[in-house]
């Protein structure tokens, strides 16, 4: 191993913000549908892996990552529509745990479905173009996509951070979360609400599949180990928040990749601890409230 | 009255039913187009009998028994590849693990409850998944650990070779034999009581003054041991064990075969473990796509037969026994 310098640090967190990122964007879409459904979605990893194949299919069918960058997230995203009207949604009222089951079920049959598609091997993955190289940015010089990635999440939530605060749907979204029962009583449709709010959260799985398509390798199995670690951005976040789950998912993500430089071995180990540790000090997580999660 | 006849057979089957269950795993090899898999079936019977405990008896929904199976299968065999030991006190060092390890994530999980309590148990089996991958020079790493092989030797005067598939089989069912007895008492005793009172109102067990965090803690680390049972004598079984035996997709396996089987019923474990493995071995021979088959096939029960084979067989028997004559009041009563 090199010395540590300065630099090599910087580039590092950088690399950390990055993944962190990606997980922020997984658990966001995780809370949104269990703020409002009350569902665990267990296929997370699965609809992120989706994103990750057909981000990289749109983008050789297109020539344009912008465009698979939109195009990719509208399918996923119809794909989570589909699942919920007709898997899902026969479940509701009969107990917590039959959607999650459900969900597990549903994981099996995507990444069956993308090895039947694309092969078992996986497809090689590529930055786009014009993204890659690096920059210097007066500290040192940092990959150009990694920061791109970054940027693209901070818009991704500040636009999602919008949707929920200033608009009318944002409005029945929390409201809906709160309490469905009397959001329905006031006349809004409640189970095309949570048609769409299953859509946009299983269409921002898919969107981090495309982001982090570039950053690692794309196979079926990759959705698997990316589920638990969502879980535990979750959990270390609160569930429920938009800002835990940010914030989580930037500290879990730098968390890893510091431990990858300067303990390799217990990299992976690292963020099943912190979340170990989380849940003995503060159970409720670090923005959770007090009660929801015990 | 030949109903009659089936119900009370029913009747007995049910007093009886850890002796019920035996006599059909005894003659269970006979069914099975080959021997390695009924021993299979025996030990994920097992494992999600141990599982059904926590899940179907207590209500909680647990995403990392993988973890016990695993640690099971791991010390059984690090004792027998590395220290040489004994294979009786080998399993009992691999029992003994699993129940430390339930100990020390249940303490961990059951601060948290419902949907929370999946995850955290998910996340705190990955720890143990990597903490064993990484360990490469006692596990093997990711080729798993090689050469758990016991010589043949003798027990109550009978020479046991676990090389043959008959012997094994019934070397193991021996110990499953035990397993269920103790599962049985449980059910039977004041606790079994009290964690069915917990899966059904967790806040009224309280109010009625039982310690439901210790039961919680106390139910978690007995399935924790049933299922290192199991992984112990899955270790004898593949003189091998596999990596994969820790990651929480064996846990889901679990979830699987309990519900297939039906949760919250004695024997519809052994049911499920019957059903997935037999299945995999059909479909594995015809196509490629097992992962796919599995998972319509689970989807498909829960969206329509969320009590699973064994439970709705259980349940229709329950139902034409109330329509006996001898139970007017249940008829009168309407449908419920």
């Amino acid at each position: 191993m090199g010395e540590l310098t300065p630099q090599l640090l910087a580039l590092q967190l950088v690399t950390g913000v990055a993944l962190g990122a990606i997980y922020a964007l997984l658990a966001v879409g995780l809370s949104l549908i269990f703020g409002m459904l009350t569902v665990v979605n267990f296929a997370h990893g699965a609809f992120f892996m989706v994103g990750a194949f057909l981000g990289i299919y749109f983008q050789t069918l297109t020539g344009s990552f912008l465009l698979s960058l939109v195009i990719t997230p509208a399918v996923v995203g119809a794909v989570g529509m589909l699942a919920e009207r007709f898997l899902v949604r026969p479940l509701y009222g009969r107990g917590i745990d039959y959607p999650l089951l459900l969900t597990f079920g549903l994981s099996y049959i995507l990444i069956e479905s993308m090895r039947v598609v694309f092969g078992i091997e996986g497809l090689p993955s590529a930055t786009p173009a014009a993204l890659r190289g690096s920059v210097d940015l007066g500290i040192g010089r940092f990959p150009l996509y990694r920061l791109a990635l970054i940027g693209a999440t901070a818009v991704v939530v500040l636009g999602l951070w919008l949707l929920i605060e200033k608009t009318r749907f944002g409005l029945i979204i929390r409201a809906g979360s709160r309490d469905p029962e009397i959001v329905r009583v006031l006349g809004v449709d409640v189970a095309k609400v949570w048609l769409l709010v299953f859509g946009l959260g299983t269409a921002i799985a898919g969107l981090s599949g495309v982001l982090a398509a570039p950053t690692r390798a794309v196979n079926p199995e990759m959705g698997i180990t990316v589920l638990a670690e969502s879980f535990v951005v979750t959990v270390v976040g609160g569930m429920g928040s938009l800002m835990g789950a940010v914030v989580a998912g930037l500290l879990v993500g730098v968390v890893f990749s510091m431990t990858s430089l300067l303990a390799p071995e217990f990299a992976e180990l690292s963020i099943f601890v912190l979340m170990a540790i989380v849940l003995l000090v503060r159970p409720q997580g670090l923005f959770g409230k007090a009660g929801l999660m015990a | 009255m030949k109903a009659t006849g089936v119900h009370a057979l029913m009747d007995l089957v049910a007093r009886h039913r850890v002796v019920a269950v035996l006599a059909f795993l005894l003659v269970f090899p006979l069914l099975m187009p080959y021997e390695a898999l009924a021993v299979n079936i025996l030990i994920f019977g097992l494992y999600a009998v141990g599982f059904n405990l926590l899940f179907g008896y207590t209500g909680m929904l647990s995403f990392g028994h993988a973890a016990f199976l695993g640690v099971g299968s791991y010390l059984t065999g690090m004792s027998i590849v590395h220290a040489h030991l004994h294979w009786l006190l080998a399993i009992a060092v691999g029992v003994a693990a699993a129940a430390l390890v339930g100990l020390l994530i249940g303490h961990l999980a059951i601060r948290t409850r419902g949907i929370y309590f999946s995850m955290v148990t998910l996340a705190l089996g990955q720890i143990v998944y990597f903490a064993f991958y990484k360990a490469e020079s006692w596990t093997g790493g990711e080729n798993g650990l090689r050469g758990v092989t016991v010589a043949p030797f003798e027990v109550l005067g009978l020479r046991v070779d676990l090389t043959n598939p008959i012997a094994k089989y019934y070397f193991i069912l021996g110990f499953v034999a035990l397993a269920l007895g103790l599962v049985s008492r449980i059910l039977a005793s004041p606790f079994g009581a009290v964690i069915e009172a917990i899966r059904e109102n967790e806040k009224r067990a309280l109010a009625c003054g039982y310690d439901v965090a210790r039961s919680k803690i106390l139910v978690f680390v007995l399935s924790a041991t049933i299922c290192g049972l199991a992984g112990s004598l899955r270790a004898l079984h593949l003189s091998v064990v596999p990596i994969d035996s820790l990651h929480y997709l064996q846990s889901g396996q679990a979830v699987m075969m309990c519900l297939l089987g039906g949760m919250g019923t004695f024997f519809g474990p052994f049911v499920g473990a019957a059903i997935f493995l037999y299945l995999e071995d059909v479909v594995t021979s015809l196509t490629r796509h097992w992962m796919a088959v599995v998972g319509a096939i689970f989807i498909l029960f829960i969206l329509f037969f969320p009590r699973g084979v064994w439970g709705s067989l259980m349940a229709r028997w329950q139902r034409s026994a109330t329509r006996e004559p001898s139970s007017p009041a249940v008829e009168q009563s309407g449908p419920a």
